[in-house]
C-alpha cells in the first residue's frame, strides 16, 4: 500500500523538478576573447499604462539593432536583444532581470523607464557587477545619493528637464502672477513639481502658487479639478503628466475652455501630441524630456536623423516620440563605449569593468545633439521646448518658437544635491547667450 | 462650507455619481437575483467603454449626426451586455451555481483576470478615446464656470431615467415581478412556476448591460487605458455594500453621497479624495452591519 | 496513514528542491522566497477560508508589517533584520487584534467587504502621504544585518531563503496542528453551523477573533519577509488585487491541509514565472484559466485532488 503511493509521490515530485529545471537553462560565457554575440538586456514597458513609451522604444531598439547588425554589429560582433517587461511590477522585474544576468550571462543591461524601477535595479546591478544604462527614467536621486561604478544614465534627469522648462516659461511669458499644478500622484509628479516650484521661486519670487492638485495615477476624470481651476483662474497651469492621464486632462480641459483662460505648460506633451491631434490647442508650451524632436531645428534635415524618422514611421505608422530617441541614444552610447574601451584595451574585447569605465566621461551622439556623460554617470542632454502650432501637413499641432537650452546650464553640478542647488539658480541664467532661440 | 462650494461640488458630483450608479446598479441587481458578487463587472465596464469608443470613432469618421453617436454608446453597451453577459452566465456561473459561494466569487475573479488580458489583446495599450459627442453637445456656464452639457446634464439624466425605468419595470411589469419574486426566494418562486434559470439569465444580461453602459457613457469624457475597470469595480463594491446588497434606491442615494463627498474632498481636503468612498463604507458598516438600507433579517440557520 | 506519510515526503522533497534550486541558480532565490512568502500569507487566509469567510483585504497586514520594517530600518539603520521582522509581525498582530474586534461580527460578503474597505483606506492613505511613505513608489530598505552578521547580497539571500523555508515548515506544521485542535475544529464550525457552536458554549466571535488574529500575524510575517527580500515596500503590497491573489492561492491549493497553501503558491509562482519568460502579456489570462480549471475540476484544490487519489490508491490496496 505504502509502496505504491510513495513511488507515486517520488515520481510526481521528480516530474515537477524536471519541469522546473526547464525554466532554468544554464549557459556558459567566456571572458576576454571576442564573444560570438553581444547580448543586451533591455527592460521596457510592454504592459501597463507606461507602454505608451515602452512599445515605441522597443520598436526603435529593434530597428537600430537590425541596422547595426546589417552593418556588421559592434566591432564585428552581432547584437542580440533580450527584452524584459517592466509592467510586471517591481518584484517580478527584479526576478527576470537577475535571471537574464545570472542565467543567460548577459553583462549589459538597459534599464529602466520607470524611476521606481531604476531605484530598485541600480543597487542590484552594482552588486552583480553588470553594466546598467538607465535609458529613460528621470529621478535625479539615484546618482546623487550614491556613486556607482556600473550604473550610468545616457540622458538628462528631472532637474535638467524642469529647470529648462522654467527657463522657457520665463523667457517667453515672463509676466504671470499665479500658477497651479495638476500632476500625477507618484514620484515623478511630486518630485518634478518640487524642482519646478523651487526653481521658479528662486528666479521669480513674487509668483503665487494657488493650487497643488495631485489626482491619483491613472485617474479617469478631472472634472472637479477643472472646475476648481476655473474658479481660481491661475495665469499658468503646469502638468508634468503623461499617457492616458495627460490625454484625459487635456481633452476635458479643452472641452471646458480652460485653455482660453490659462497658459498651459506640459513638459511631456510631445509624447501625446500625435494621439491628441486637434484636441491639443495652439499656444501650449510643450517639451519632450530632451532635445529630440522629429522637427528638431538643427537636425530635421540631417541625413541620418531623417532616414531614421522615415523608417520608423513606415514601420510603426507614427512619428518617433522622446523614448524612441532615448533608446537610440543609449544603444549608440553603448556601441561607442565599446569602441573606446577596445582602443584603450589595445584592440582586445573589454571586460564589463573596462566598459563601465569607458561609459564614464564618454561623448556620443544619438540622433540629435551630442551628449556627454559626466564622472558621476549622469548624461548631459540639452533640452528643447516649444509652443504648439497647427501647420499644414500634420494632423496634430507641432512645435514653433523652439528653444534649445544647453544641459550644463540647468543641471546640478557634480557633488551637489539638487534640492539645495535649484534654490541658488540666478536670474542671469535667463540671459545666457548659449540658449538658442529659433523663430 | 459655503453654499457656493456645495453647488460647485454638486455639479461635478452628480455626473460622477451618475456613472457610479449605473455600474453599481448592475452589480446589485445581479447580486439580488443570483446571489453572486460579480468581480468581472469591472471588465464589463471596461469592455463597454472600449466598444463604445470604437463605434464612436467609426461613426465620427462617417460624419454621423449627434444622435447616431449617442445611439452608438447604447448599442455598444447592449452588445457587450448580451454577448459577454451571456457567455459569463451560461458558460461559467451556471456551472458553479451549486458550489460554495467562495468558489462562485473566485470564478468571477478568474473571469476578471482573463478579461483584463483579452481587453489588452484586442485594443492594445495606447490610450483610446472618442470625444466628438461631448464637443458637439456644447457647453453651459454656471456661476462663471464652464461645464459640458454631456457631463452636467446628460449623464445624470440617463442615470435618473434608468433608475426610474427600472423601478417601474420591477413594480409594474410581469417580468419585473418575477425578478422580484426570485430575489425574495428562489425555491418558492420556482415552485410557483417561475423559470428561475431564465430570470437569472435575463437579470444577469441586464446587469451586465448596465455595467457596460456605465463604461460607454464614461468613454467620451476619458481616455481608456488598461486597468480602467479595476478601480471601478472596487468603487462600485463600496457603493453596493454601503447601500446594502440588492438595494436599488439605496445604491442611488449612496452613489450620490459618494459622488458629492468626493468632489467636496477635491475642494477642501484633496489628500482624502481617494479614501473618501471607503471611509464612508467603513463608517456605515460599523454602525449598520448590513448596509444603510437593508431591513434587519433573521439569521438563517 | 499513507496520507500523513505522503505529506512528510512531500515536505522534505519540496524543501530540498527549494534549497537545491536556490543554491544552484542564485537568481531563483528571490522567486522561491517570494513563493514561500505567498504560501505563509495563504496559510493565514486559508484559516479564514476554513471558517467560510473570504477576506478581500488581508494583504493590508502584509503592508502594515512591510511598512513597519521600512520605517524602523530607516529610523535606526543598525537594527538587526530579525528584530525588524519581529517588529513587523508584532505590528500586524496588533492591527489584526484591533480590526478583528470589529470584523468578527460580520459574515460572508460583508466580512469580505469590510476587510476590503479597511484595506482600501490604508492603501489610499499610504499612496497619498507622499512625504512620509514615498507614495506609490514606496520606501527602500537597505540590507540590514542578520543575527549580527553583515552579508553581501548572495549570502543575505541564502540566509533569508533558509530562514523563510524553516519558518514555512514550522508554521505549516503549527497551522495543521491548529486545524486539528479543538479551537481549529471550532473555527471550521463557523462555516458549517455557527448556532451549534454557540450551543456548545463557545462564542463564535471569540473563535473567529482567534483565527483572525493568527491569520493577521501570518500575513504580516510574509509581508515583513517580502519587504526584506525585495528591499522595497510599496502600497501595492496591500492592494485588493494582492488580497485576491492570496484567496486565489488558498483555493488553488485547497484548505484540506496546511501544505495546500504552499502547493498553491508554487503553482501560482511557476505560472507567473513561465508567463513572464515565455508569454509576456497574458499572465493574468493564464492564471484565470488555471483558476477556473481548478474550481471546475477540483473544487477542493490541489491538496483535495491529491488526497482523493491517495485515498483511492489506499482503498485499492495496491
Amino acid at each position: 500500500m505504502k509502496g505504491i503511493s510513495r513511488r507515486n509521490w517520488i515520481s510526481r515530485v521528480g516530474a515537477i523538478a524536471a519541469g522546473v529545471s526547464l525554466l532554468f537553462s544554464v549557459s556558459a560565457f567566456a571572458q576576454g576573447a571576442k564573444p560570438a554575440e553581444l547580448k543586451i538586456g533591455i527592460t521596457t514597458f510592454t504592459s501597463g499604462p507606461a507602454s505608451v513609451f515602452g512599445v515605441p522604444a522597443k520598436a526603435a531598439a529593434e530597428q537600430w539593432i537590425e541596422e547595426t547588425n546589417a552593418a556588421g554589429g559592434i566591432n564585428g560582433v552581432k547584437i542580440t536583444p533580450v527584452f524584459i517587461d517592466e509592467g510586471l511590477g517591481g518584484d517580478k522585474l527584479l526576478t527576470e532581470y537577475r535571471r537574464v544576468v545570472q542565467e543567460q550571462g548577459v553583462k549589459l543591461m538597459l534599464s529602466a523607464i520607470s524611476s521606481g524601477n531604476c531605484n530598485i535595479i541600480a543597487p542590484v546591478a552594482e552588486d552583480l557587477k553588470v553594466l546598467n544604462v538607465m535609458w529613460d527614467c528621470g529621478t535625479e536621486k539615484v546618482l546623487e545619493d550614491r556613486r556607482f561604478k556600473y550604473v550610468v544614465r545616457t540622458q538628462a534627469n528631472a532637474v535638467t528637464e524642469m529647470v529648462a522648462t522654467v527657463v522657457y516659461l520665463l523667457k517667453t511669458k515672463p509676466d504671470f502672477k499665479t500658477i497651479a499644478v495638476v500632476n500625477q500622484d507618484y514620484a515623478w509628479g511630486r518630485d518634478s513639481w518640487e524642482i519646478f516650484r523651487n526653481t521658479l521661486l528662486a528666479l521669480k519670487p513674487d509668483v503665487k502658487v494657488v493650487a497643488e492638485l495631485f489626482p491619483k495615477f491613472g485617474a479617469p476624470d478631472f472634472s472637479t479639478e477643472i472646475s476648481r481651476l476655473q474658479a481660481l483662474k491661475p495665469d499658468v497651469i503646469l502638468s508634468t503628466s503623461w499617457g492616458g492621464d495627460l490625454d484625459t486632462f487635456v481633452r476635458q480641459a479643452g472641452q471646458r475652455g480652460l485653455f482660453k483662460t490659462s497658459q498651459f505648460v506640459l513638459p511631456l506633451a510631445e509624447s501625446s501630441a500625435e494621439r491628441l491631434g486637434s484636441a491639443l490647442p495652439e499656444g501650449v508650451i510643450i517639451g519632450g524630456r530632451g532635445d529630440h524632436y522629429f522637427l528638431h531645428p538643427e537636425y530635421k534635415n540631417d541625413a541620418k536623423h531623417k532616414a531614421f524618422v522615415e523608417k520608423f514611421r513606415a514601420k510603426t505608422k507614427s512619428y518617433p516620440i522622446y523614448p524612441v530617441y532615448h533608446m537610440v541614444a543609449a544603444l549608440q552610447a553603448v556601441s561607442d563605449a565599446h569602441g573606446k574601451a577596445i582602443k584603450a584595451n589595445k584592440g582586445q574585447w573589454p571586460t564589463t569593468e573596462q566598459l563601465a569605465d569607458a561609459m564614464h566621461g564618454l561623448d556620443f551622439k544619438g540622433l540629435t545633439r551630442p551628449v556627454h556623460i559626466r564622472e558621476d554617470g549622469q548624461g548631459l542632454e540639452d533640452q528643447l521646448l516649444g509652443m504648439t502650432k497647427n501647420q499644414p501637413g500634420y494632423a496634430f499641432p507641432v512645435m514653433e518658437n523652439m528653444m534649445l537650452i544647453p544641459a550644463d546650464l540647468v543641471t546640478t553640478p557634480v557633488g551637489l544635491k539638487s534640492p539645495e542647488w535649484v534654490k541658488t539658480v540666478k536670474p542671469e541664467l535667463l540671459k545666457n547667450d548659449r540658449i538658442k532661440v529659433f523663430k | 462650507m459655503t453654499l457656493d462650494l456645495l453647488i460647485l461640488a454638486a455639479a461635478d458630483g452628480f455626473s460622477y455619481a451618475g456613472l457610479l450608479f449605473l455600474v453599481s446598479l448592475g452589480l446589485t441587481l445581479i447580486f439580488g437575483v443570483q446571489g453572486i458578487l460579480n468581480v468581472a463587472h469591472g471588465s464589463l465596464y471596461a469592455f463597454g467603454g472600449y466598444t463604445a469608443a470604437t463605434l464612436a470613432i467609426w461613426a465620427t469618421e462617417k460624419q454621423a449626426p449627434t444622435w447616431v453617436l449617442l445611439a452608438a454608446l447604447v448599442a455598444a453597451a447592449l452588445l457587450v451586455g448580451v454577448v459577454l453577459g451571456g457567455i459569463l452566465e451560461i458558460g461559467l456561473l451556471r456551472r458553479v451555481q451549486d458550489k460554495d459561494p467562495v468558489l462562485q466569487l473566485l470564478v468571477t475573479f478568474a473571469a476578471f483576470l482573463i478579461f483584463e488580458d483579452l481587453q489588452r489583446l484586442i485594443w492594445g495599450v495606447s490610450p483610446y478615446s472618442s470625444t466628438e459627442v461631448v464637443s458637439r453637445m456644447g457647453n453651459l456656464d454656471l456661476f462663471g464656470i464652464t461645464y459640458t452639457v454631456y457631463q452636467l446634464l446628460l449623464i445624470p439624466a440617463v442615470a435618473l431615467a434608468v433608475y426610474l425605468g427600472l423601478l417601474y419595470a420591477l413594480r409594474r411589469t410581469r417580468l419585473g415581478k418575477q425578478i422580484v419574486a426570485v430575489t425574495h426566494n428562489r425555491e418558492v418562486a420556482t415552485a410557483l412556476g417561475i423559470n428561475a434559470k431564465k430570470i437569472g439569465l435575463i437579470t444577469f444580461i441586464a446587469g451586465a448591460f448596465l455595467g457596460a453602459l456605465g463604461g460607454a457613457m464614461a468613454a467620451p469624457t476619458t481616455s481608456l487605458v488598461p486597468g480602467v475597470g479595476t478601480d471601478m469595480i472596487v468603487l462600485s463594491f463600496s457603493v453596493v455594500a454601503t447601500a446594502g446588497l440588492g438595494q436599488i434606491t439605496g445604491a442611488f442615494i449612496t452613489a450620490l453621497l459618494i459622488g458629492m463627498a468626493r468632489s467636496l474632498a477635491v475642494y477642501t481636503a484633496p489628500e482624502l479624495e481617494v479614501a473618501v468612498p471607503y471611509l464612508i463604507m467603513v463608517a456605515v458598516l460599523l454602525v449598520r452591519p448590513n448596509g444603510l438600507f437593508t431591513v434587519a433579517q433573521a439569521r438563517r440557520i | 496513514m499513507a496520507r500523513l506519510y505522503d505529506i512528510r515526503v512531500m515536505t522534505v522533497l519540496g524543501s530540498l528542491l527549494c534549497l537545491i534550486l536556490g543554491l544552484a541558480f542564485p537568481w531563483s532565490k528571490t522567486p522561491i522566497i517570494v513563493g514561500l512568502c505567498f504560501g505563509i500569507a495563504t496559510l493565514g487566509v486559508a484559516a479564514m477560508v476554513r471558517a467560510g469567510q473570504v477576506s478581500f483585504g488581508h494583504a493590508m497586514y502584509a503592508c502594515i508589517a512591510g511598512y513597519t520594517v521600512a520605517f524602523l530600518a530607516r529610523a535606526w539603520p543598525q537594527l538587526d533584520g530579525l528584530l525588524l521582522i519581529l517588529a513587523g509581525v508584532g505590528a500586524s498582530l496588533l492591527a489584526g487584534a484591533i480590526v478583528g474586534v470589529f470584523v468578527v461580527r460580520y459574515r460572508g460578503i460583508f466580512f469580505g467587504m469590510l476587510n476590503l474597505a479597511i484595506s482600501m483606506v490604508l492603501f489610499s492613505v499610504i499612496g497619498k502621504f507622499y512625504t512620509l511613505t514615498g507614495g506609490t513608489d514606496g520606501l527602500r530598505i537597505n540590507r540590514p544585518t542578520l543575527l549580527g552578521f553583515e552579508f553581501e547580497r548572495a549570502g543575505f539571500e541564502t540566509v533569508l531563503l533558509i530562514g523563510t523555508l524553516a519558518a514555512a515548515i514550522g508554521l505549516g506544521f503549527l497551522v495543521q496542528r491548529y486545524f486539528q485542535s479543538a479551537s481549529g475544529e471550532a473555527l471550521a464550525g463557523i462555516k458549517t453551523n455557527e448556532t451549534r457552536l454557540e450551543y456548545l458554549g463557545l462564542s463564535a466571535r471569540r473563535v473567529l477573533w482567534n483565527g483572525y488574529f493568527f491569520s493577521a500575524g501570518l500575513v504580516g510575517l510574509s509581508g515583513a519577509l517580502f519587504a526584506m527580500v525585495q528591499g522595497l515596500v510599496t502600497p501595492d503590497m496591500g492592494s485588493w488585487l494582492r488580497s485576491g491573489e492570496f484567496v486565489f492561492i488558498a483555493i488553488l491549493g485547497g484548505s484540506g491541509h496546511a501544505i495546500g497553501a504552499f502547493l498553491g503558491a508554487a503553482v501560482f509562482e511557476l505560472v507567473k514565472l513561465f508567463a513572464a519568460a515565455y508569454m509576456t502579456g497574458v499572465w493574468q489570462l493564464l492564471l484565470g484559466v488555471t483558476l477556473i480549471f481548478v474550481i471546475l475540476v477540483a473544487p477542493e484544490g490541489i491538496i483535495g485532488l491529491l488526497m482523493k487519489k491517495s485515498a483511492l490508491a489506499t482503498r485499492r490496496g495496491g
